[in-house]
């Protein structure tokens, strides 16, 4: 049976103090990259006019997405009415809220003009689905909190279900919101396509998933407190299923377009000879990021161990934030065909793949946004009662009987 | 009934002669429409024009680049007098720049200037959150520099990668072309040129070289050279596939 009183705030230990304070130092770092950023200008950024967005943009996009999968745990408690998860909802919830406000504070503080925040929270164009997704977010944040509000509160508990659902179908509009920044960009042959929406919702699935598993891991072993292995087997079988759909997007969008002969060039950069975004995509994103988890996951020996779902959901980490990589920035270097079937070149390199390499200020600042969204869970976690106890197999599963464990499953200790 | 038959005349009068009036006050302002096509100060932008370029590639040279230099020298970016001296090559502005074109099939080359193609339906100004980017109602295309956050989706989403982000703090800039560190910024057909009643700088430049490769003008008015050669002649505009409707057209390609 869940047991709703034995929800607890952490300890407020000297590890746990010091592990915050280097998510702390990040934000602080991260803080500093931003304002060097913004004082100088961008020159002092591997961005330039043909890669405009640069790696802030990956880390944020990163951190949005997964912010949207991070919910999906209470999802499937509250939505899909999966008992053993709802012990894991609220830090679910707050682990999204987390990751958006990280990877928002990105994307906002890589503007040309942070300043300017109030212009772009008072002027709207409906027509920009950047403008779409300002109230998408916030939204998000709203909904999501109320959720959390339904969760923490035994007087809110009747509105639960409905939270859960209006949140699922929120979180479901806004990663097809991120998505569609990228499908809607008709120009560029490596971004425009309805695939990108479903392609980001999968990996939001997974990304989400695998940081979940990371932090509750961290979490409880920090802390001292059980883990049963039920729920991370239920949940590692997930996120092998998840990083398998998102292999499955990626496999039709790079078909779809070698299917036509325009869009030969754009694939063969993308697959065969883009240097970098070549490699990243075939060692990292489908070796490392995708084949390997999918090994460890599914192994009959590997599979059992906790130190391969650790692992797993490590290289997910590495493998989405260079499918991100990949995406974004690999997808603004392959040039515009402005003059189709013709050879191009200009002072302003027309037809050439643009050259970026990401400045150290950039790389800091989105370690920032990673700060940002850990320190918040450490501290939501400190004052509020986000964490069970105990997540031993009697807590989370309703049908658990001692005999069928048995004592080898021993929890780790702190 | 006599009675109202009277009140009716007088009333027909009354507003025969305001119309009148109002014609003949707002006859010089139509007329002066009719005639240059720019707009006096104190009126806003119509849509009874709309501005275009043509761009007869057959009469650009190869080597020429007095549009690029005179663009530079109207809107004070780029050139050897840079005001932007810390950015590298890569980050610089470019409002207009000279590509050259090989057919892969035939091995025919081309030369000819691209700038900022002001569609009917710019993606620019579509995907921009702020509204920053914008059509003028005389087909301009626009970046208000109060309201432009630098977000940058605007190059991402132009077609012809005909706008540049300014990347550092900058001295010097012209009255008449406002650029600021972290806003984005592209041709602007001279667009304080156009509300003068002249042409835009490039389109001067190009035919005091003697060669008028650019024509400039309303695409409205049927009868100006733009429209008349639009029509005679077999032109395309870039990309057209996506259907933006751009206001400049490329003869020769």
């Amino acid at each position: 049976m869940t047991k709703y009183d034995t929800f607890r705030e952490v300890e407020g230990s000297k590890g746990f103090w010091t592990v915050f304070a280097l998510f702390a130092a990040m934000v602080a770092v991260g803080l500093g990259a931003a304002w060097y950023m913004e004082h100088q200008g961008h020159w002092v950024t591997g961005m330039n006019n043909q890669i405009v967005w640069g790696t802030p943009h990956v880390f944020a996009v990163f951190l949005i997405v997964a912010a949207s999968g991070a919910l999906n745990v209470a999802s499937i408690a509250s939505v899909f009415g999966r008992v053993p998860y709802k012990p894991l909802a609220r830090l679910s919830g707050l682990l999204a809220i987390a990751l958006l406000v990280g990877g928002l504070a990105v994307l906002v503080l890589d503007l040309g003009r942070p300043d300017r925040l109030i212009v772009a929270m008072t002027y709207y164009n409906f027509k920009s689905i950047f403008a779409w997704n300002i109230f998408l977010y916030t939204g998000f944040m709203a909904i999501v909190g109320f959720y959390l509000w339904t969760m923490l509160d035994f007087r809110m508990r009747g509105y639960n279900k409905a939270a859960g659902m209006f949140a699922f179908i929120w979180r479901l509009v806004l990663t097809t919101g991120t998505g569609s920044i990228f499908g809607f960009l008709v120009a560029r042959e490596l971004y425009d396509s309805a695939l990108m929406a479903p392609m980001f919702i999968t990996m939001s699935f997974s990304f989400g998933l695998a940081i979940f598993l990371l932090v509750l891991l961290g979490l409880y072993h920090g802390t001292g407190r059980p883990v049963g292995d039920k729920i991370l087997v239920r949940m590692k079988n997930l996120l092998g299923i998840f990083v398998a759909a998102v292999l499955y997007f990626v496999v039709v969008f790079h078909l779809t377009n070698l299917y036509a002969a325009e869009h030969w060039g754009a694939e063969r950069f993308a697959l065969l000879d883009g240097d970098i975004y070549t490699r990243l995509f075939w060692w990292v994103v489908v070796g490392l990021g995708s084949i390997v988890p999918l090994v460890l996951l599914f192994h009959p020996a590997l599979g059992r161990r906790r130190s391969s779902i650790v692992v797993a959901s490590i290289l997910v980490i590495i493998g989405g934030l260079a499918q991100m990589y990949v995406v974004i920035i690999g997808g603004q270097a392959y040039p515009l065909n402005i003059f189709p079937g013709m050879e191009v070149s200009s002072s302003f390199y027309d037809g050439v793949v643009a050259d970026y390499a990401p400045s150290l200020p950039e790389v800091l600042l989105g370690l920032g946004g990673v700060g940002i969204a850990l320190a918040a869970v450490m501290l939501g976690v400190r004052v509020l009662r986000f964490l069970p106890d105990s997540l031993e197999d009697a807590q989370v599963d309703p049908h658990h009987s001692r005999t069928e464990t048995g004592e080898a499953e021993a929890q780790p200790a702190g | 009934m006599s009675e109202n038959r009277t009140t009716d005349e007088g009333r027909r009068q009354f507003l025969g002669g305001t119309l009148a009036l109002g014609g003949i006050a707002v006859a010089p302002g139509v007329f002066l429409v009719n005639v240059a096509g720019a707009k006096p100060a104190d009126q806003p932008v119509t849509d009874k024009v709309r501005w275009g370029l043509l761009v007869d590639t057959t009469r650009c040279a190869d080597g020429c680049d007095a549009c690029v230099r005179a663009c530079q020298e109207e809107n004070g970016w780029g050139g050897p007098d840079s005001n932007e001296v810390k950015s590298s090559d890569e980050q610089k502005a470019q409002w207009i720049r000279k590509v050259h074109l090989r057919n892969k099939q035939t091995g025919s080359t081309h030369s000819l200037p691209l700038m900022c193609q002001h569609c009917e339906h710019p993606p620019c100004a579509d995907v921009c959150p702020t509204g920053a980017s914008f059509r003028r109602a005389d087909g301009i295309v626009l970046v208000d520099k109060h309201t432009c956050i630098g977000c940058r989706y605007c190059m991402m989403a132009c077609p012809y990668k005909a706008r540049s982000f300014i990347h550092e703090e900058l001295h010097g800039q012209k009255v008449n072309a406002p650029r600021g560190k972290g806003t984005v910024e592209s041709c602007t057909f001279c667009v304080h040129r156009v509300d003068n009643d002249r042409e835009p700088a490039c389109v001067e430049a190009c035919a005091a070289e003697g060669r008028r490769a650019l024509i400039f003008g309303d695409m409205k008015d049927p009868d100006s050279e733009i429209s008349q050669r639009l029509k005679r002649l077999g032109v395309r505009q870039l990309r057209a596939d996506l259907g933006l409707n751009p206001g400049v057209h490329y003869e020769g390609v």
